[in-house]
């Protein structure tokens, strides 16, 4: 899951290391470099991806991978 | 203050008949037609059912595109930034790491456009929206149908910091764009301007003039005599699309960096005829075009008589005898005297907005390499021209020759808008 939820978000960035090598805890956009409007992407293909519907209220719920990683496994169990 | 001058370093393109410098300069040489016939068109009941959609599978440039997820970008985007990549290595400058390097303050973009990003609208927008579904639009929705889409995402690869922006005038846009960034060098605002236009191929764009009869209907069989300019049997002109982007650069900059230098542009003039007298929405007014013709040349400092080759704007319309009528008049040559000219759009069809940029382009790989193209379809040289010039200045064989040291180029679009630029020799 982990791992998927990162593949999906090096799409997003030039710098491919820094996602490479990111942990639960580090944010999206302040550690990743993700340029902030790429979050609607990243929803949009995690929707996709696990075939969920994620509310806009989560938007800027979803901070760092580990928020991202457990909302998903929320939803699908 | 002294006027800088200004040369191009650097050419990129994608065409109808080619992509790529190269492929370009030989397509155009041999004359090989980027025309074809096109069944959506048949399919949606066009009159005229060709036109000419570059393919650019084969450009150098193409992992450009998914590094900076231009997947779901328009044609435009796609078009330009193969143009500009290829221009900026073609001018001996290295395209950055987009991490690790700094803003490029001397170097602006200036792409313009017809239309704009209309496939964009079409394709993605239209049918995602009218569904209720506009959330599922992508973040990148903005960033490629905005007017300065082309300019904003060159700039995104090549980290420019200067004037970013995107003009627009109808079919003088590209030569326009060439100007903008001429005005720009001169001044001292820029060392280097990345300048150029691109167009769309599209049913929706395409169909506006098709409504109008303006486009050929009459060699759907045969597309590759569809566009016939300065013939008799000119029957409309023929829609395209693509891009040429070309690298304007302060003349000292160059030379101080050792660039090769393939032109100077030496002479610009940009006016319109204000739609007043002969001069409508559609057609060049008579008094415009030769007033800004002429200020073209006066703007190069040199005479008429110096001019050895006219890259014409020439669509296969019943403008053309207008078009050779006023470039008689304004260098008072006539008969044997008048300059060699041809057409580019018997080749590769009438790219709207981007034809400026991609027929300056061929009008310096023409100067710089020697030789002069084909001009196609015109075994049957319209009378009225036949009174002006002596038909054998209409390239119809590809000449070499070495002694093309200045052409005349100029664009003429919908609002009775003209451009023009006098290349010259290095």
């Amino acid at each position: 899951m982990f791992e998927k939820i990162l593949k999906i978000i090096e799409k997003y960035t030039f710098n491919k290391d820094l996602v490479k090598n990111a942990k639960p805890e580090s944010r999206i956009i302040a550690d990743l470099n993700i340029n902030s409007t790429r979050i609607v992407d990243i929803i949009l293909d995690v929707e996709e991806e696990f075939n969920i519907e994620v509310e806009d209220t989560m938007l800027e719920k979803l901070v760092t991978v580990g928020d991202l990683q457990k909302y998903v496994e929320s939803k699908i169990s | 203050m002294n006027r800088k001058r200004v040369v191009v370093t650097g050419m990129g393109i994608v065409a109808s008949n080619a992509t790529g410098l190269e492929d370009f300069k030989n397509a155009i040489k041999d004359g090989k037609s980027g025309i074809k016939f096109l069944p959506e068109l048949q399919k949606l009941n066009f009159g005229c059912q060709i036109g000419g959609i570059p393919n650019f599978s084969n450009s150098k440039y193409i992992d450009i595109l998914e590094k900076y997820h231009f997947e779901n970008a328009g044609q435009n985007v796609k078009y330009s930034c193969l143009a500009a990549a290829e221009a900026w290595i073609d001018a001996g400058l290295t395209i950055p790491d987009p991490i690790n390097s700094e803003t490029d303050y001397d170097t602006g973009v200036i792409i313009g456009s017809g239309v704009g990003n209309i496939d964009v609208f079409t394709d993605k927008i239209y049918p995602i929206v009218s569904q209720g579904s506009v959330r599922k639009l992508r973040s990148h929705t903005a960033e490629f149908t905005m007017f300065s889409a082309a300019s904003a995402n060159i700039a995104l690869i090549l980290g420019c910091g200067n004037h970013i922006s995107s003009n627009s005038s109808a079919c003088s846009t590209g030569a326009e764009s060439i100007i903008l960034g001429v005005e720009r060098i001169r001044n001292g605002l820029a060392k280097r301007m990345i300048v150029g236009s691109t167009e769309i191929a599209s049913p929706y764009v395409w169909g506006a003039f098709d409504s109008m009869r303006v486009l050929c209907r009459d060699y759907n069989d045969t597309p590759e005599r569809a566009s016939r300019p300065m013939s008799a049997s000119a029957a409309g002109f023929v829609p395209s699309a693509g891009a040429g982007v070309l690298i304007l650069e302060d003349m000292e900059s160059a030379l101080e960096r050792k660039a090769r230098i393939y032109a100077e542009i030496s002479g610009v003039a940009l006016n319109s005829g204000g739609q007043r007298k002969d001069g409508t929405m559609q057609a060049p007014g008579t008094e415009g075009v030769r007033r800004c013709l002429r200020q073209s040349i006066e703007d190069a400092g040199i005479n008429a008589g110096q001019i050895d080759y006219i890259c014409g704007h020439l669509s296969s319309t019943m403008a053309d005898v207008l078009e050779i009528n006023n470039w008689a008049a304004v260098l008072n040559r006539y008969g044997n005297d008048f300059p060699y000219i041809n057409s580019l759009k018997s080749i590769t069809g009438h790219a709207l907005g981007a034809s400026g940029t991609i027929e300056t382009i061929a009008a310096i790989i023409q100067m710089y390499y020697g030789f002069l193209f084909p001009s196609l379809n015109c075994e049957d040289v319209h009378n009225k021209i036949n009174d002006l010039i002596n038909p054998d200045k209409i390239v119809r064989k590809t000449i070499y020759t070495k002694n093309i040291n200045f052409v005349a180029k100029a664009s003429f679009g919908f609002g009775d808008i003209n451009a023009s630029l006098i290349l010259k020799k290095i």
